[in-house]
């Protein structure tokens, strides 16, 4: 495996958008740097430009005019997606109905012209590599989802591409298996080291998949950066509000605090302002005494989920607010609680978002 | 009435059609072809009688080349117009199936104007080289008009089938590194496997059986359906036309069984 380590190009995508024919926006120009090896995830809203990105890079639709797509530094715009060397697992996985396991794997090699032997040996190491063995002659209307995802994976990766490209290879499966796949799809992007772009629209998926996630939003780049950043410091309230649960509460800022219906909550800003969004994880705020704390509210309803409960609080904020709770506390609805919450936890969004 | 009486209720027309319109001729065809004086041996006399048997190769032939050359050019034409949007598109498959309603006769008769005594092919070629080239009224004359009768109905399956095809494969194939030719020959004529089976089976069996335009071009076609019509009506042969009838019934459906069973794993693996 190590032998298959740094095969990955490093890609630019220079101002990259794309209208189509019927005249739909698809995608406002973009500009992104994968560096090699990186795995970077595009997660968006259904219709956000995901597919269409992806589809630039591997060469199956052309940037508008002024758009490139570089790969190690060449210019690869014009180069169809054949001699591209990109391996691609489709959401649909697209596998050759007429063809076996090993054929489907193999093809891409059998097409380079390498020689049956060399072919068969790639074929076993893959079917190895992805849990397959067994199957290998079967045809593909013989296999589950779960099974048909690992072919797609292999016959793409089989080829040794420079870049790997995985538009929703997850989706079509059920919660379990998608679990499952997940963790061993990141072993095997991390073993292979390959530059990967991954397309999903489920972002727990891009948070342990990414090294860098990029956020999309109605064709236009929201947001990039690791899932840390993301997470911890949105930059507008649809990426907080995407990722993960949030708590979007307007107030205004008076002399460090928050000031808020149920109390003034402490926060790192000096200047005053008579408007802002903030946002609140709700994990990040813990249930006291009324009495210590700066923020008070009443226990709306509580839902238990197992690892922890999750409270809804009304009176605290202008609108509802999540917490989350150690799931050992004992309360009930109608009951008065107080929140504390540190500042570090409050981030200001811009306002207008 | 239970469920199950019902539906035996409903197949109470088939059955009663089945047997008036064609289990009792059939059977009756059967016993008229062993009726001659050669008995049962009649069946034979397709196989064995070298002029039954040259007209019998001969048929076959036809037949079989009016289907690949069929399937050859309907598969462009049909591939090429379902993928490609241009002006008058519409007017131009309207006129490729336009034949769809013609009788043999028809057919035929065009077949004359176009390569007959008076026909274009021969003004021209006469213009050209000051020979007349005239082939309607041989088996060549007839393999066009095949074509001519049977390409509209193949094109009309073949679009259908290119529609229904996974983009997705194409573009599977060719990320990984397949180039159009590869591309054609590994997803899309395997895909489309059903679609020359299903379509090729009636260009086979039209060719083998029709009767109008043979009879249009010429009377001396070496093709079976004339032979039982001579037979039948001029030497009123009925035990020997009947035997020949049963013959290319059985012939037609063995080989298009065998061209089944061939293909059989190509389209398993493509449905
Ligand atoms: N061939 C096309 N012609 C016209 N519009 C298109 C075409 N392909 C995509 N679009 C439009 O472009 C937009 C972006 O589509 P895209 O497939 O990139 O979305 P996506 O983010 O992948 O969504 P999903 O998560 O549903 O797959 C959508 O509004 C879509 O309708
Ligand atoms: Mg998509």
């Amino acid at each position: 495996m190590s032998a298959q380590a740094g095969h990955g190009a490093a890609v630019r995508i220079d101002a990259c958008g794309k209208t189509f024919a019927d005249g739909t926006r698809a995608l406002e120009p973009a500009t992104l740097d994968i560096a090699r090896g990186e795995t970077l995830v595009l997660l968006g809203p259904s219709g956000c430009g995901k597919t269409t990105m992806l589809r630039i890079i591997a060469g199956l639709e052309l940037p508008d005019a002024g758009g490139r797509v570089l790969f190690d530094g060449k210019d690869m715009t014009p180069v169809p997606i054949e001699r591209r060397n990109v391996g691609m697992v489709f959401q649909s996985y697209a596998l050759f109905p007429n063809m076996t396991v090993s054929d489907n794997i193999g093809y891409g090699l059998k097409i380079r012209g390498v020689p049956s032997k060399e072919r068969a040996e790639r074929v076993a190491e893959l079917v190895a590599l992805t849990n397959i063995s067994g199957l290998e002659n079967r045809r593909i209307n013989q296999l589950s989802g779960g099974q048909r995802q690992r072919v797609a994976l292999a016959r793409a990766v089989a080829i040794r591409p420079g870049i790997l490209l995985l538009d929703e290879p997850l989706t079509a499966l059920d919660a379990a298996l998608r679990d499952r796949l997940r963790g061993e799809l990141n072993r095997l992007l991390r073993a292979l080291g390959i530059t990967t772009i991954y397309v999903t629209h489920d972002q727990s998926e891009a948070m342990e998949l990414g090294d860098r996630v990029v956020v999309m939003q109605k064709g236009a780049i929201a947001q990039i950066g690791t899932p840390r950043e993301i997470y911890f410091t949105p930059r507008s309230r649809f990426v907080a509000e995407f990722i993960g649960a949030a708590n979007i509460v307007e107030a205004t800022i008076e002399d460090r605090h928050l000031v808020l219906p149920g109390g003034r909550q402490p926060i790192h800003c000096d200047v005053d302002m008579p408007a802002v969004v903030a946002m609140i994880r709700p994990e990040t705020i813990r249930v006291t005494s009324t009495g210590s704390a700066s923020l008070s509210g009443t226990i709306d309803s509580i839902s238990f989920i197992g690892d922890r409960q999750r409270l809804v609080v009304s009176g605290a904020s202008n609108r509802l607010l999540t917490v989350d709770a150690p799931n050992t506390l004992r309360t009930r609805p109608g009951e008065r609680i107080g929140l504390s919450i540190s500042p570090d936890a409050v981030r200001l969004l811009p306002p207008e978002s | 009435m239970s469920h199950r009486s019902f539906v035996w209720l409903c197949l109470l027309p088939l059955a009663v059609v089945t047997a008036a319109f064609f289990l009792l001729p059939m059977a009756r065809l059967v016993v008229t072809g062993a009726g001659g004086p050669q008995g049962l041996a009649g069946y034979l006399a397709i196989l064995t009688e070298p002029r039954y048997r040259a007209t019998l190769i001969n048929t076959v032939l036809l037949a079989a080349a009016t289907t690949i050359v069929t399937l050859i050019v309907a598969t462009i034409a049909g591939m090429f117009l379902q993928r490609h949007r241009f002006p008058g598109r519409a007017v131009l498959i309207a006129m490729l199936t336009f034949p769809l309603a013609f009788p043999g006769v028809v057919v035929g008769f065009m077949i004359i104007l176009l390569a007959g005594r008076q026909g274009l092919i021969g003004d021209f070629s006469n213009r050209l080289f000051g020979e007349k080239l005239v082939f309607a009224y041989s088996i060549y004359g007839l393999f066009l008009g095949y074509l001519y009768f049977s390409i509209p109905r193949v094109i009309l399956t073949i679009m259908a089938a290119v529609q229904k095809l996974d983009a997705g494969l194409e573009e599977a194939a060719r990320s990984l590194g397949a180039g159009p030719w590869a591309v054609q020959r590994d997803v899309v004529l395997p895909a489309l496997a059903p679609a020359f089976v299903a379509s090729g089976a009636i260009a086979f069996a039209t060719a083998m059986g029709a009767f109008g335009t043979a009879f249009t071009l010429a009377t001396n076609i070496d093709v079976l359906p004339m032979l039982i019509y001579t037979e039948f009506t001029l030497a009123a042969n009925l035990s020997t036309s009947a035997a020949l009838s049963v013959g290319l019934g059985i012939i037609t459906w063995f080989i298009l069984a065998l061209a089944r069973s061939f293909s059989g794993s190509a389209v398993a693996a493509a449905g």
